[in-house]
């Protein structure tokens, strides 16, 4: 039974040590990876519904193609992908492990000779002589060097990067560490958003996903929010003072804008977006009809004052940013009750940019909006990303594996030298383990090289 | 600027004659002509884009114009480097045409940038930009060899030993430059790639956006990944090998113009006209 158990995660460990386990999966992510860059995502279901029919929503949504990235399916892929490198890896790296930890490397003769690139030169000094020369050279270049004695001369071996042989593994370690970190962000990290009025403070935000609130364990003021703009009307710059405060005390003061965010206790607040909010306090102009005087009167938000002239009573009771008259936006737009002594109270609407707008009333009195405080709210994206480090780490070491991985190589350098009459054979050979095309190159340097030595 | 730019074109052209003769002529002088010419090219179409550069005080990516000259700008400079290395003489007659045909057309686009929002110009942001093209300028010439090496390979099989046969390389060189390009083109977009991503993250806090530009560069990074697997651990060489290459820049081509053209995303400004 026991044996039954062992040959069957024997045969589950075969099955993720292929490597066409490796390009299927590879290839299969890339083509699924498709679907969700045609049909949009984390849209409203209504919208998809109208966008497919029924019939195709029905199914989009059995295969969560509407949040791919996060299906099951999907993550499933990444899954396997992980245990195949990492199955791969371990089981790799015990034959490379033998040849990268090896104390003393095996170097085989007849295997330079038959094999690798090489090039002759005959000297006129002894083996002996020519091995004293050489020996200073080669150690230089190489960083593992031996020479051993052979029938009718010398010959020395040397070799340089075995270590490169791991670069491989590097890259690997890589693709795992991205993953982990970005497993570890979705955890114990969040995304959310907090919209924070000037000159207020807050202390939560919203999550997007799922939507709910979180209390964070410190306050975030704004003490000022500004936006500055192109001549085309596009905002150029938007920036928020920020104040960290805990238990009301300031621990912390920055200015944000879009790239320069904050951060405070792993948590990092971004410039995302602003919006204007209802003024606190409106100036008003009341133009008298019968004596042609214009009063001005500073007001709050829904506060009753008196109009001169013994006109009765008016308050401001609403303010929009985009009004629609007629089904056409004319700006900014703030509304109010004119309560006369003796009659009906009448609606009022004050159009910012056009003052005239209340004297085509032809009331006793018209009202236009003289001036107002301008007050902005800053949207911030607040985000935490505890795995972020281990992704950094990952990046490094993704982009230095490459390095290795594709251009080092471990390079073994063979210097013959036998002895012929007076003179010397010198046989100079060499192998790499990848770049090959680059090795005759290389043999040829180091024979030049050699030669003017001697 | 504009008289620069013709110039570099006039440059490609001559680069491209030359390598023609060339091909028909068999004179190793004709190769060497197109070869400075095409470098005498670079270097003028180099300064054209410092001067953007400068002016700007942006990286010049700010329209269909401006990308695709930056993008063939890249294709010289690894071309360069890559018969410098290699000594694949006869993929002047891909590169050369190809930068010619691309900077003519280019040319005639508008050249207005579009207002691009949300856009610092950190390292991070030039090192994207810079290392995206080479990556994909290497895939562009991995498809040329790969080309090169169907046709030989076609030349060999059927016996016709004919006028490619003897103006083509061995198809061992053609392989292994072939997978050099690849390999360079790999890092290179690993290194976009991950540039990209740390912007993201300082910039708008968060590293994917699942933006259809940053899938498809997935995918394509993905499909190169693939190709090495095979080619190194499962011994795919030669045919194959030069069929993934080809099918690999199909990708590249996509992310470039099908994405933005055809799919929506933050990066859809540097191609617009």
């Amino acid at each position: 039974m026991r044996r039954y158990l062992l040959d069957y995660l024997n045969s589950i460990w075969k099955f993720f040590t292929r490597i066409m386990l490796s390009v299927i999966l590879l290839l299969s992510l890339a083509v699924t990876s498709i679907v969700g860059t045609l049909i949009p995502q984390n849209e409203s279901p209504a919208a998809y519904f109208q966008e497919y029919g029924e019939f195709l929503y029905r199914i989009f949504d059995v295969f969560d193609f509407f949040d791919m990235y996060n299906s099951w399916w999907f993550q499933l892929l990444i899954v396997l992908l992980t245990v195949n490198i990492v199955v791969c890896s371990i089981d790799r790296l015990k034959a490379t492990g033998k040849i990268v930890f090896a104390k003393n490397p095996i170097f085989n003769l007849s295997r330079f000779k038959n094999h690798a690139d090489k090039e002759n030169i005959v000297e006129d000094r002894s083996p002996e002589q020519l091995k004293d020369i050489y020996e200073p050279f080669v150690s230089k270049g190489f960083g593992y060097m031996r020479s051993e004695q052979t029938d009718k001369g010398f010959c020395i071996f040397a070799e340089k990067w075995r270590w490169t042989r791991l670069g491989v593994y590097g890259v690997h370690l890589s693709i795992v560490l991205l993953l982990v970190g970005s497993l570890i962000g979705s955890i114990f990290g969040f995304d959310g958003y907090v919209n924070i009025p000037e000159g207020e403070a807050v202390s939560s935000i919203r999550i997007r996903n799922p939507a709910q609130a979180k209390s964070l364990d410190f306050e975030v003021l704004c003490e000022d929010f500004d936006v500055s703009f192109y001549d085309s009307g596009v905002p150029k710059e938007f920036r928020s003072s920020l104040t960290i405060l805990e238990h009301g005390k300031p621990v912390l003061k920055k200015d944000i804008i879009v790239n320069d965010p904050l951060r405070y206790k792993g948590i990092n607040m971004f410039q995302s977006s602003y919006g204007p909010l209802p003024p606190k306090e409106v100036t008003l102009s009341f133009k008298s009809k019968k004596t042609g005087q214009a009063y001005q009167k500073k007001m709050l938000m829904g506060q009753q004052i008196d109009v001169p002239e013994a006109g009765g009573k008016f308050v401001v009771k609403d303010y929009d940013n985009a009004y629609q008259f007629r089904g056409r936006s004319i700006g900014e737009a703030f509304s109010g009750v004119l309560i006369p002594e003796n009659g009906r109270p009448i609606e009022i609407l004050l159009p910012v940019r056009f003052p005239d707008f209340d004297q085509g009333r032809k009331g006793n009195v018209a009202i236009s909006v003289k001036d107002y405080d301008r007050r902005y709210y800053t949207g911030l994206q607040v985000t935490k990303d505890p795995g972020v480090w281990v992704v950094y780490s990952g990046f490094i070491l993704l982009i230095v594996g490459c390095y290795i991985t594709f251009f080092m190589s471990h390079q073994r350098l063979c210097i013959d030298i036998v002895k012929k009459g007076k003179k010397s054979l010198v046989m100079v050979a060499g192998t790499a383990n990848k770049n090959k095309l680059g090795v005759p190159n290389r043999i040829k340097k180091i024979s030049e090289k050699l030669t003017k030595l001697a | 600027m504009e008289i620069i730019i013709l110039i570099t074109i006039i440059f490609y052209l001559l680069s491209t004659a030359g390598y023609f003769a060339y091909l028909f002529r068999q004179k190793n002088y004709l190769q060497q002509t197109g070869y400075y010419l095409l470098a005498a090219g670079f270097v003028l179409h180099t300064m054209a884009l410092a001067y953007g550069f400068i002016q700007s005080g942006q990286i010049p990516v700010k329209n269909l114009f401006e990308t695709l000259s930056i993008a063939c700008w890249a294709i010289a400079g690894v071309f360069l480097i890559l018969q410098y290395k290699f000594k694949l003489k006869i993929l002047g007659i891909y590169a050369a045409p190809l930068l010619t045909i691309v900077m003519a057309l280019a040319s005639r686009l508008p050249k207005e940038p579009v207002q691009v929002e949300n856009i610092y110009n950190n390292l991070w942001f030039i090192v994207h930009i810079i290392a995206v093209f080479i990556g994909e300028a290497s895939f562009a010439l991995a498809c040329g060899v790969g080309l090169l090496y169907l046709v030989q390979e076609h030349a060999i099989k059927t016996k016709h030993h004919g006028f490619f046969f003897r103006r083509l390389p061995s198809l061992e060189l053609l392989d292994s430059t072939g997978y050099g390009c690849i390999v360079a083109g790999f890092t290179m977009l690993s290194v976009g790639l991950v540039s990209g991503f740390v912007y993201a993250k300082l910039v708008w806090g968060k590293f994917l956006s699942w933006d259809p530009k940053e899938v498809w560069a997935g995918i394509t990074w993905l499909l190169y990944a693939a190709l090495l697997h095979q080619r190194l651990i499962a011994g795919w060489r030669g045919r194959r090998a030069a069929v993934m290459a080809i099918i690999g820049f199909a990708a590249v081509l996509f992310t470039f113009f099908g994405v933005n053209f055809l799919l929506k995303g933050h990066h859809g400004e540097f191609t617009r006209w």
